[in-house]
């Protein structure tokens, strides 16, 4: 069991999320920053399937009631297991009754707190993922919440560090054009890829929205509804675009300029921070 | 057929008519091309996701124009009957932007043969095709914060009954007791895309 003590900003349980389920209007969601969330069960050895701890901005401190092995990945936290420290990106155990905390990140907003055995919460359709936009699955972690370990587990894990790249301070996303460039004005990719976008506070699982430099419509004409992806560049009338995360609505009303290739780094900007766009290679 | 590409793993196929998305949609669930993830089917376009590693673009795309011709709606194999108790809260302004009665909206909304178009805007929720034109009304200027599961409305083109509570700006006219949402069943709702639907007084 893991006893939650305190929360954070936003502590979600998820694993690869609701596949199939699109054309009933049941968004996948799951991990925001999915090759995230995959290292950190490969660091216990459990399979792709087990469901992990998303934390939005770390702030996590939990009491583990009988030992297990764990481990952090995506944005690097200072991890203290009864006050000592310990690494991200490591696995680590945590004897029974200790207290594990995550601090805040230094960098990238998204950490993944994997447990060997899993998160094993009651699945909501054949899933444990919360989808903040529908509502689905487990509500979001609150201090007093007891949340059970599984028994989703593989052989011992091979490796014991899995050395990760800095995030960048400002991330280049590659668009690849389309569906509805041809709803935009001719300079419109331009405008996009010329200058960075500032991250905007109301970013969220659903989407990171952006600021800068609108984008110019060329058909001003109402898009009937159609289905979205995540990593699509949607384009409300605003003209200031919103790139789709895990929890992004399944379809949408606004034309989408293109598809982002790097969706897990679009999942650990922060607001405030700058993004740049390319235009990606066919 | 327009086929536009959505990023690396999908292809948006944009077709003129409901009609032919439904067409289309029924043919590839029954002929699905190799590396076929996933239908999602809108008002005018069906979004085609697909395993790279198994298909391309271009040849998917091939794959897409090669059924174009053989696409037809196929009778719907199942047929859903709500009972309803036409009682809702904005029967009578539905009435009075119609020009209708009141008796004549719910006669008109009985007669109607509708058929699931596609579901979005909330988990489960089926947009109805098959409205009687007399019964097009707009959305609610003020949308309701809350709106209890079961609710029968009208907006646009279409009909739908709320799956599970959810704000909301349709207009409602009726309520049924038949639970279109059920968590503990898998897929959990009977209004698939392509089902028909028909209302009976309850």
């Amino acid at each position: 069991m893991i006893e939650v003590l305190t929360a954070g900003p936003l502590g979600t349980v998820q694993d690869l999320g609701r596949e199939g389920l699109a054309h009933l209007g049941v968004g996948r969601s799951g991990a925001a920053d999915r090759p995230a969330a995959a290292l950190a069960n490969r660091l216990v050895g459990n399979p792709g399937s087990a469901a992990v701890l998303e934390l939005t901005l770390g702030g996590l401190h939990v009491r583990l009631e009988r030992g297990v092995l764990a481990a952090l990945t995506g944005a690097p936290c200072p991890v203290t297991v009864s006050g000592r420290a310990v690494g991200s990106h490591a696995p680590f155990w945590v004897h029974a009754g200790e207290q594990l905390r995550v601090g805040a990140p230094v960098r990238g907003l998204r950490s993944y707190l994997a447990v060997r055995g899993g998160v094993a919460v009651e699945p909501v359709l054949r899933s444990r993922s919360t989808d903040l936009l529908s509502g689905l699955g487990p509500p979001p972690l609150a201090p007093g919440m007891v949340l059970p370990i599984g028994e989703d587990r593989l052989d011992w894990p091979a490796a014991d560090l899995a050395p990760q790249a800095e995030l960048p301070e400002v991330p280049t996303l590659s668009v690849l054009p389309g569906p509805r460039l041809d709803w935009f004005a001719a300079d419109a990719l331009r405008v996009l890829c010329a200058r960075p976008y500032v991250v905007s506070g109301d970013s969220n699982r659903i989407g990171v929205r952006l600021t800068g430099a609108a984008l110019p419509r060329l058909v001003e004409r109402q898009l009937p509804s159609e289905a979205v992806v995540s990593g699509a560049v949607q384009v409300p009338p605003s003209g200031q675009p919103i790139v789709f995360l895990a929890d992004h609505p399944v379809t949408g009303g606004y034309p989408v300029i293109g598809v982002v290739d790097e969706v897990p780094a679009a999942a650990q900007v922060r607001p405030g921070q700058q993004v740049r766009f390319r235009v990606a290679k066919p | 057929m327009r086929i536009l590409r959505c990023g690396r793993r999908a292809a948006l196929v944009e077709v003129d008519a409901l009609e032919q998305v439904l067409g289309l949609h029924a043919c590839l669930s029954e002929d699905p091309p190799p590396g076929l993830v996933q239908l999602i089917p809108a008002s005018r376009t069906l979004l085609v996701e697909y395993d790279p590693g198994r298909i391309g673009f271009d040849q998917l795309a091939t794959e897409l124009r090669g059924r174009e011709a053989g696409t037809q709606v196929l009778a719907a194999e199942r047929e859903l009957v709500v009972p309803v108790s036409y009682d809702g809260a904005d029967l009578a302004e539905v009435a009075e932007l119609t020009g209708l009665t009141e008796d004549e909206v719910v006669a008109r909304h009985l007669a109607g043969r509708y058929r699931v178009a596609f579901c979005g805007f909330a988990p489960g929720f089926g947009y109805l095709d098959g409205l009687d034109p007399a019964l097009h009304v707009p959305r609610r200027s003020t949308p309701r914060v809350r709106i209890p599961a079961g609710s029968v409305a009208l907006a646009g083109d279409y009909t739908a009954v709320y799956p599970r509570e959810s704000p909301g700006g349709w207009q409602l006219i009726g309520r049924t007791e038949l639970e279109l949402w059920d968590l503990a069943n898998y897929p959990p709702t009977a209004l698939t895309p392509g089902t028909a639907v028909r209302f009976v007084r309850a």
